[in-house]
């Protein structure tokens, strides 16, 4: 086993491209949560994502449609979650439940007809430099949009919460939806917004996974993705940057480990395969030795319900 | 105008009584019960293909999908033999105990077991397919196609079935070209199209020229096809999803045994038997060759193929030693069938330990 530079810019990109669905979902749950709405229906809305990206390219042709009608579909799907928990004031966390139910049992409906049909192929930036610098090429060229796109998108929302007027509104309303509500900013307009956008992001997310990582649809296709992306949310302590370490730890332990295999080194498989999960574990146990730090950075109002009459 | 009507009756008399006989004769309904989704295009998709076959044969059928395999399966088993159906089939490995459970409670309902080995009651049957058989072709495609002798194999769980898988493959590709390194990753899953692609592009990335899988989705061929090295279909034809990388698929083909089974019910000929059935039989069909393969490659499977089917060629022929140099198989003899059901040992050749 030669172990080149090549070689190891291979499994970063490999690892990269595995972080990508985990940062897009992570991002706009975090979006969500900032505005203090729990919305465990991350899964659910992937999976609708996944379904109608791929449908829509089947049916269209059309990469662009596809994509946007992903995220679409999953604006459409989270607008039930915001009307339920915004409008008739239902608890977050059985609505959000619901609604990973019910995405995975709608996709697996309309995707009956669409077992068995090879996706498209989807364009790639950059391919004729790929050959160029070592190490650092098959890590910076070659990818789709999205790729790019999910590796921006973490700085764009941190800059976004940090500096500007909206993000601090939605922060606020996280914060203290009182306080907001009384400085005249119409809170659960606020929070609908900020459903929907993390409804875009996780479509956005799943047609990822059913155009570009792994074209094609087969039922329950995002496995668990989505629980991760929640699970990474809380790991960043609601910092958009850690997000980006959490999703390429994520990602990374998996491929690493199957290199590892592939080599031939002699480490029990299953722990291996439970390595995600044991990381996870010390992770979060480091983090919250700084009970104040995570107190700073939590929503103050997550998951609870805003009723503006009170 | 009397004798019209008379002839009218009659022959509307002579319609219904055929009818009446046509439904009698066909009137066996048969249910399937599903580890997986339909959908999964892979082990649940391919027995659903045979179900199909049995209502194409003008027989009911109804199924259930995603039934774990836990007290679950028993009530589902039970609820589908007092519902009036005549015959179940229970498809997946786990269903083993409550198949045979519930099989002693309704002696007068035909229970078919996918493969399992119980057949406690006299109502309970077994069946499987030699699919260790379409990995032998395998073997010999990937150890010829190989240029990096370097052939990856993405393994799901370490069960007989699968170990078998990848001893029939090594000693296939071995006999072919003794210079090759089988490397497995265990992806500890059947069917995770996410995790299947990163295991077979780590094995791409370490320099593996050819993939083979056993594990359900597409996602293996699409990567090879992506990385441009070869690969093979498993459970259904994959080959639009990968049309440059599939070389051949293996696929499961239930649906005759299904129909034979379902009508000897209606015949009143069911009995009990274990069935294990390979390419000979059709239960394991090799879909066609790429035109990639060189033409003499091509016309060595065909014959290997026609040899396996008619039995002058076994899998499993020795001398096979283990990877301890201990001898498992002697020369000129052949691995029985209790050998091969138990299989858990990695022949010579094979790298690495089977996980435990």
């Amino acid at each position: 086993m030669i172990i080149d530079v090549n070689f190891v810019g291979l499994i970063i990109a490999s690892i990269m491209a595995s972080a990508v669905p985990l940062i897009l979902a992570s991002c706009g749950e975090l979006i969500t949560e900032r505005s203090g709405v729990l919305n465990l229906g991350v899964e659910g809305m992937m999976i609708i994502g996944a379904i109608s990206g791929f449908a829509l390219m089947t049916v269209t042709g059309s990469l662009i449609i596809a994509v946007f009608g992903a995220m679409l579909a999953g604006v459409l799907i989270s607008t039930i979650f915001a009307f339920l928990t915004q409008t008739l004031i239902t608890n977050h966390v059985a609505t959000g439940l619901a609604l990973t139910i019910f995405g995975i049992g709608i996709s697996a409906m309309i995707g009956k007809n669409f077992v068995g049909i090879p996706g498209k192929e989807f364009p790639v930036l950059f391919e004729g430099l790929k050959d160029t610098i070592p190490l650092l090429s098959p890590i910076l060229f070659g990818h789709s949009i999205v790729f790019y796109f999910a590796f921006a998108l973490p700085f764009i929302t941190s800059y976004f919460l940090k500096k500007t007027k909206i993000g601090l509104i939605v922060r606020a309303v996280g914060d203290s939806p009182e306080s907001a509500s009384n400085q005249g900013i119409n809170v659960r307009f606020v929070r609908y917004a900020c459903i929907l956008y993390g409804g875009a992001m996780c479509g956005l997310a799943g047609a990822y996974l059913s155009m570009i990582y792994t074209p094609q649809w087969i039922e329950n296709m995002t496995g668990g993705r989505g629980w991760i992306a929640l699970a990474l949310v809380v790991f960043s302590t609601w910092n958009p940057i850690k997000i980006l370490i959490g999703a390429m730890i994520f990602g990374g332990l998996t491929i690493i480990q199957f290199h590892m295999q592939a080599i031939g080194v002699r480490i029990p498989v299953q722990f291996l395969t439970a390595l995600p999960y044991i990381v996870t574990i010390i992770v979060l146990v480091v983090i919250s030795r700084d009970s104040r730090k995570i107190r700073l950075s939590t929503p103050s109002s997550l998951g609870k319900s805003f009723h503006k009459d009170n | 105008m009397h004798k019209f009507l008379i002839r009218s009756f009659v022959s509307s008399l002579v319609l219904l009584f055929t009818l009446t006989v046509a439904a009698v004769a066909k009137d066996v309904k048969a249910a399937f019960v599903y580890i997986g989704p339909t959908g999964d295009h892979g082990w649940t998709y391919q027995h659903d293909v045979g179900r199909k076959a049995v209502e194409a044969a003008g027989f009911k059928t109804t199924y259930v999908e995603g039934v774990p395999e836990s007290a679950d399966a028993e009530r589902v088993l039970r609820q589908l033999a007092n519902s009036g159906h005549d015959i179940i089939f229970t498809t997946s490995f786990g269903y083993m105990n409550p198949t045979n459970k519930v099989a002693k409670e309704f002696p007068n309902v035909k229970f078919e077991h996918a493969t399992g080995y119980k057949r406690e009651h006299p109502n309970v049957a077994t069946y499987a397919a030699r699919f260790y058989e379409g990995r032998t072709i395998l073997g010999t495609i990937a150890g010829t196609m190989t240029k990096s002798n370097v052939i990856g194999y993405v393994a799901s769980f370490p069960i007989p079935e699968v170990i078998r898988g990848i001893n029939s493959f090594t000693l296939a590709a071995q006999k072919v070209n003794p210079n090759i390194k089988t490397k497995i990753v265990w992806a500890f899953t059947w069917y995770d199209p996410g995790k299947e692609a990163e295991a077979a592009k780590a094995l791409i990335d370490q320099g593996a020229d050819v993939i083979a899988q056993h594990t359900d989705s597409t996602a293996i061929v699409q990567m090879a096809e992506k990385a441009g090295v070869y690969a093979f279909g498993q459970a259904s034809d994959m080959d639009k999803f990968a049309p440059k990388a599939v070389l051949t698929s293996v696929e499961n083909n239930w649906g005759p045994y299904y129909v034979d089974r379902v009508k000897a019910v209606a015949n009143g000929t069911w009995s009990q038997k274990d069935t294990w059935h390979g390419i000979g039989d059709g239960m394991v069909v090799i879909s066609g060759l790429d035109s990639q393969m060189p033409s003499d490659l091509q016309a060595k499977v065909k014959k290997l193929q026609a040899d396996l089917a008619s039995g002058k060629v076994h899998s499993f022929t020795g001398p096979i030693y283990d990877q301890k140099g201990n001898l498992m198989v002697a020369e000129g003899k052949t691995a029985d069938d209790g050998m091969l059901a138990g299989m858990m040992t990695y022949v010579k050749g094979v790298e690495g330990d089977i996980p435990k």
